[in-house]
């Protein structure tokens, strides 16, 4: 008789067990996944990172899953490729209170634009009023290549504002580029760098 | 033998955690609330272009715009019909992106590869290109008809101010371009 209750008591135990498992492990992950973009077929180069496929039909699940939390319209592959810097080149994340430079060259594209958000996707409110810039009205240097400095304060040449916040990240469009999905990671791929100093 | 039982209802626990996490994957893009759609609702008519308000830092119709492009959207429905969709070309960059009802980007193109001076496309689903006759297809080669995987979905149109100072010129182009039901074929 005890016994048997006993064997109930525990049968119910263990299934509770088996629940909450599953339903911490399970939505746990899918929120981990979903708030911090995990996509297949990611493309890094230096601290930048793409996702060519999600601008397309063959978009997998999880990008999918990220674009309906965050209502985010994805670049089309006709359009252009769209990559995302987080960190700078020693991983280390960027910091609107350090002074950062972006220098080098960008894949060959039409145009491409370079814009500063917070890690939501917003912009960033500074005194000037600038975002960002495009490949048009940047200031190059002799090369070819172009340095941004992107620091709390004014600066001389190319300067975007970081407002002083603490996160932010970097986008690098490309448009009309003939980067895409079936491009490999190589050397003729070169990237920009990001570099940061003066952290408070 | 109990060390055992618990270990088996770890790891059903795990096993069913995976196919909660694999389920919840697949059925969030049709039950979110804030999806792209779902934000340009209330600031787009149905099968009409509008001009998008610029990114702020306090306001965005949609995260992670790039504030160097003017934007317009037309929020379709194709269940009244196929839709025509013409845009003007700039001098810089224009470009033209399809996005089904749940922000898949399934088609885009750009001034370049549109070709000519204005941009000239028709949506329709695959059951209204079924219908399109045969000869019409082949007299009207140069007509650009895509095929919407879903009834609705929205047509962004995006113009890139190479300069700040040319974003009005890139909104007053934008407002030129036109979105509405597509002109029913004509009978013979």
């Amino acid at each position: 008789m005890t016994g048997e209750s006993n064997s109930i008591v525990r049968l119910l135990f263990g299934l509770l067990l088996t629940f909450a498992i599953a339903a911490v492990v399970g939505l746990g992950t899918t929120w981990l996944t979903v708030t911090r973009g995990v996509a297949f077929g990611a493309v890094t180069l230096g601290a930048w990172t793409a996702y060519p496929k999600t601008g397309t039909a063959e978009i997998d699940p999880y990008a999918r899953a990220t674009l309906a939390h965050t209502g985010l319209l994805p670049l089309g592959s006709g359009d252009g490729v769209a990559f995302i810097a987080r960190t700078d080149q020693t991983r280390q994340p960027l910091d609107g209170r350090c002074e950062a430079t972006v220098a080098g060259a960008t894949p060959s594209a039409r145009f491409w634009t370079l814009t500063l958000y917070d890690p939501d996707g917003r912009l960033v409110a500074n005194g000037v009023g600038r975002y960002g810039f495009t490949s048009q009205e940047i200031v190059r240097k002799a090369d070819g290549n172009f340095e941004v400095a992107i620091s709390p304060r004014a600066r001389a040449g190319n300067w975007l504002p970081t407002g002083g916040v603490e996160r932010y990240v970097l986008v690098l469009r490309l448009y009309d580029t003939p980067f895409g999905v079936a491009t490999r990671a190589g050397r003729e791929t070169s990237m920009p760098s990001i570099t940061q100093r003066k952290c408070p | 033998m109990p060390v055992t039982r618990w270990l088996a209802w770890i790891l059903a626990g795990l096993i069913l955690g995976g196919i909660v996490h694999l389920s919840s994957v697949l059925i969030l893009p049709s039950a979110a609330p804030q999806d792209a759609y779902s934000r340009l609702l209330p600031m787009t008519e149905t099968n009409k272009m509008s001009l998008l308000p610029m990114p702020t830092p306090e306001t965005a119709a949609v995260p992670f715009m790039d504030p160097a492009f003017a934007s317009a959207v037309c929020r379709y429905d194709l269940s009244g019909g196929p839709l025509k969709l013409q845009a003007p070309i700039s001098q810089s960059y224009i470009s033209v992106s399809f996005y089904s009802r749940q922000g898949i980007a399934y088609y885009a193109v750009n001034d370049r590869a549109a070709g000519r001076r204005t941009i000239e496309l028709e949506l329709m689903t695959p059951q209204q290109r079924g219908q399109v006759p045969e000869d019409e297809e082949v007299t009207a080669a140069d007509r650009l008809i895509i095929e919407s995987p879903s009834p609705t979905g929205l047509i962004v149109l995006r113009a890139l101010a190479p300069e700040p100072g040319q974003l009005p010129r890139m909104r007053g182009l934008l407002s030129a371009a036109q979105c509405g039901a597509a002109q029913v074929a004509q009978q013979k």
